[in-house]
């Protein structure tokens, strides 16, 4: 016997868009069901570095990365818990003048949007920041921007929906999608049945399927990132460290264990990844260069999960250009977790108005068809 | 390629020194590779180099002559192997394995792997567990094997399983005070289960030997026990306890050796890529290998206590068998003769293995008289009350959801230690049976490394 739900908006995914999408669709008042193929938060919403981050996005983002930083700041108003989350200050290093330069133009660049960034340099750089004095020639500090705990946050907006009423379903993928005049119709296997007016597609890396299913095919490729950490160690850094360049990021958490990433993981299938050994030996190389208190630390594990990755490196968000009543929001390309909340509200604008002020301009799913 | 890379053993005790001694007869020059210092595994420990007179007998007790036995295997093909002691393999990934040795990490290419890992204690948590002066029964062996010193002057036995008495009777021998042996089985499940015993004999004889001679020798064994807490402020001082009739009982000593018998170390096998299944007999996951070894994917083996519990005899036995396949595998001739033999016994020891579960059953129970703010995960400090609550409110239905809210499992031990607490808590909390709530995913590294690995990297010639 099939089930059958009724709703106003499905939604096809549990991570943090997917879920923050649901409660704010809750919040106005819409009957949401979130169909999650695996756990909700299990994926890349919840196995990433945990980095809370506006700065360094390309600039077309950061209106709506302002937007999700205001949410960030009413998280335990929203979901009852902080889950770790502090607002403490997103540091990225330069290690040489042109990058230290590149650092300086992207503070103008960014001017308008309040970031707040500070460029930190010389005598004032070593004092607050001596561990990292002689590897850095300075910084640009975003006093604001922090980490958090994503496998704690991730699943929490997902429940927080559940909590005001949407229905949430996991280990339930969809087998198979399609329009019903103006229905969707979502099957997962013999067991569930939704119809909807509104779809939102929000499955991470795997959003190709169902923009494909809609003749929308979409150039996203997975990617995974290589991450470790290490046993606790007495506190050292009170910042979220990037560096300008890439190549390696870290933080501490409040009970003193290291996060560090950089380099990639690889494929398993198409739903695993692991760390590859090179690349984590580099990293822990790389590591120890920046942080001298790594020196004799231990890493106790090492991780990485599977991120959807676009040509140009922003993601998808917005209307369906083929199926009215279908949006889509993937493809943060290894950027999704800060902004995340941000692109959930406003899907459920797109959705209950039909309109957001957010630029959306940038990120829509027909800019790499041949014709665009 | 892969004809030329020689074969590769994980682990340096009964299973891995006879896997290799069968592979040197045939020719072949296997790498082993073992985290500790000298060649023996756990069962057959020996002593650091130098300064250590304890003779076989004292040290191994009846195992003395299979101890020694094992320890001149290796030694005699010693010099047809490439050894590597105090390595640890820290990934198996893409046909190689990475190994952390004096500080440096190193690639291994391989196309045949036996695993031969053994096993750990399995303990489950209870009150006053983390006071100084609580070892498991492995680690009060240990210490008495290869430190030549005892966890205590007055020692409690607790848990179940063949070790317990066995190092009983190995601290008794070495003349420290046993306050008691402490048994959680019901005498009544040992007594239906010796019948099963008696198709190997000399093991049964063996076991009530041990324990005759600890009642000769005074040492109160309660059967039916459950332990309430460790007491101690500094260290422990006393065992409470629940006797079969349920009086609260109190035993006063300064240690207390604890186990609830063994479980495998399974992580290379998943990160090999293992298929897995759940056995009830150990109650644990289990990778799967069929009669002679062989794991789900072709070319990777399994032999003694890190493919499912069933002692160093076994090991012994199953380590040479895996070595079999393997040469069949490879295409080289087989001796079918001591096949069938090797197959024979074997299949004799898992019968009397059935035997010693029943003797020794888990505790079902336990997990739940776990106080909620008792600690289970002590490299996290995750209590129980925690991973109740995740499964209650129905947001872990599963241990890696319950190791990703409550961190139970994420730290040092990558849950080594605490995942059949977590298991248990769940399941019971769940209304599951054991094996409904799945098991950890294995991560690498294996074991904790040293970062500074990163920068010492030997590339492979």
């Amino acid at each position: 016997m099939r089930e059958r739900i009724e709703c106003d908006v499905a939604i096809v995914g549990g991570g943090i868009v997917g879920g923050s999408a649901a409660l704010f669709l809750r919040q106005a008042g819409l009957s949401v069901t979130l169909l999650e193929r695996d756990w909700c938060g299990a994926k890349a919403s919840g196995v990433n570095f945990g980095g809370v981050r506006r700065q360094g996005r390309p600039l077309e983002q950061l209106p709506l990365s302002q937007r999700a930083h205001a949410i960030w700041g009413r998280l335990p108003e929203l979901l009852g818990t902080d889950a770790e989350y502090i607002r403490s200050g997103h540091l990225k290093l330069a290690r040489s003048e042109p990058d230290l330069e590149s650092l300086i133009a992207y503070r103008e660049r960014s001017q308008g949007f309040g970031l707040g960034l500070e460029i930190i340099v010389g005598e004032e750089f070593r004092r607050r920041w001596p561990a990292l004095g002689d590897r850095a020639i300075g910084g640009s500090l975003c006093p604001e921007d922090g980490h958090a705990n994503p496998r704690l946050i991730s699943p929490a907006f997902a429940r927080a929906a559940a909590a005001l009423g949407a229905v949430v379903r996991e280990q339930t993928p969809v087998d198979r999608v399609e329009k019903d005049g103006d229905r969707f119709v979502l099957l997962s296997g013999d067991a569930l049945e939704v119809r909807a007016r509104f779809l939102l597609n929000t499955a991470g890396a795997w959003s190709w399927r169902l923009a494909e299913a809609f003749g929308e095919p979409v150039p996203l490729e997975s990617l995974h990132p290589n991450m470790a950490v290490t046993e606790p160690l007495p506190r050292f850094l009170d910042v979220n460290i990037g560096v300008e360049g890439g190549g390696v990021y870290g933080r501490q958490v409040p009970r003193g264990n290291m996060v560090v990433g950089g380099g990639r993981g690889f494929a398993l299938d198409a739903d695993r990844a692991r760390p590859q050994r090179d690349a984590v030996l580099t990293l822990m190389r790389d590591a120890a260069e920046l942080f001298p208190q790594l020196r004799h630390a231990h890493v106790i594990r090492c991780w990485t999960g599977v991120e959807g990755y676009t040509p140009d490196r922003n993601p998808i968000i917005g209307p369906s250009r083929t199926t009215p009543g279908l949006f889509h929001a993937f493809g943060f390309s290894g950027a999704g977790f800060q902004i995340g909340p941000g692109v959930g509200q406003t899907l459920a604008e797109l959705v209950t108005s039909g309109e957001t002020p957010m630029p959306l301009e940038a990120f829509r799913i027909d800019r790499f068809s041949p014709t665009a | 390629m892969s004809e030329t890379l020689p074969p590769v053993i994980v682990g340096a005790g009964p299973a891995g020194i006879r896997a290799a001694e069968r592979l040197v007869a045939a020719g072949l020059r296997p790498v082993v590779v073992d985290e500790a210092a000298r060649w023996g595994g756990q069962i057959y420990r020996q002593p650091p180099d130098g300064g250590f007179t304890r003779p076989k007998k004292a040290l191994y007790g009846f195992e003395a002559g299979k101890a020694d036995a094992v320890h001149r295997a290796m030694a005699a093909i010693r010099d047809r192997v490439d050894y590597r002691p105090r390595t640890l393999v820290w990934n198996c990934e893409a046909g190689a394995l990475d190994l952390l040795c004096d500080g440096a990490s190193e690639a291994l290419p391989f196309s045949h792997l036996i695993l031969a890992t053994g096993a750990t204690d399995r303990v489950l948590p209870f009150p006053g567990w983390t006071l100084p002066g609580v070892f498991t029964l492995g680690g009060s062996q240990v210490a008495l094997k290869f430190q030549g010193c005892a966890v205590g002057r007055r020692v409690a036995f607790l848990g179940t399983g063949p070790l317990l008495y066995l190092v009983a009777y190995q601290y008794l021998k070495a003349g420290v005070e046993v306050a008691g042996v402490f048994d959680t089985t019901p005498f009544a499940a040992q007594a239906r289960a010796t019948a099963g015993m008696l198709r190997d004999a000399a093991t049964l004889a063996k076991g009530l030997l041990y324990v005759g001679w600890l009642r000769a020798h005074g040492v109160p064994i309660h059967n039916g026990v459950r332990p309430v807490r460790a007491e101690g402020a500094e260290r422990v001082n006393a065992l409470v306890w629940r006797d079969a009739q349920g009086q609260e009982r109190r035993t006063s000593c300064d240690a207390v050796a604890f186990g609830l018998g063994l479980r495998s170390e399974t992580q290379l096998a998943d990160l090999a890529g293992c298929r897995f299944r759940f056995d009830e007999a150990d109650r644990a996951w289990l990778p799967e290998r069929d009669g002679a070894g062989r794991s789900s994917v072709p070319g990777v083996y399994l032999a003694g206590d890190g493919g499912g519990i069933s002692g160093a005899d076994a090991a012994e036995l199953a380590g040479e068998r895996a070595a079999l396949a393997l040469l069949e595998d490879l295409g080289r001739p087989m001796d079918g003769k001591r096949v069938k033999e090797l197959d024979g016994r074997l299949s004799r020891i898992a019968a009397f293995r059935r035997s010693l579960s029943a003797a020794f059953p888990f505790p079902a129970d336990w997990a739940d008289a776990i106080a909620d703010d008792t600690m289970i995960c002590r490299c996290e400090g995750v209590t129980a009350g925690a991973v109740r609550e995740v499964a209650r409110s129905g947001q872990a239905r599963e241990m890696n959801r319950a190791k990703a809210l409550t961190r139970a499992g994420m730290g040092r031990c990558q849950g080594r230690m605490c995942s059949a607490t977590t298991a248990e808590l769940l399941s019971r909390t769940l209304g599951t049976s054991p094996d409904g709530v799945g098991r950890l995913r294995a991560q690498p590294p294996i074991k904790p490394l040293p970062v500074s690995a990163g920068a010492e990297r030997r590339e492979v010639a």
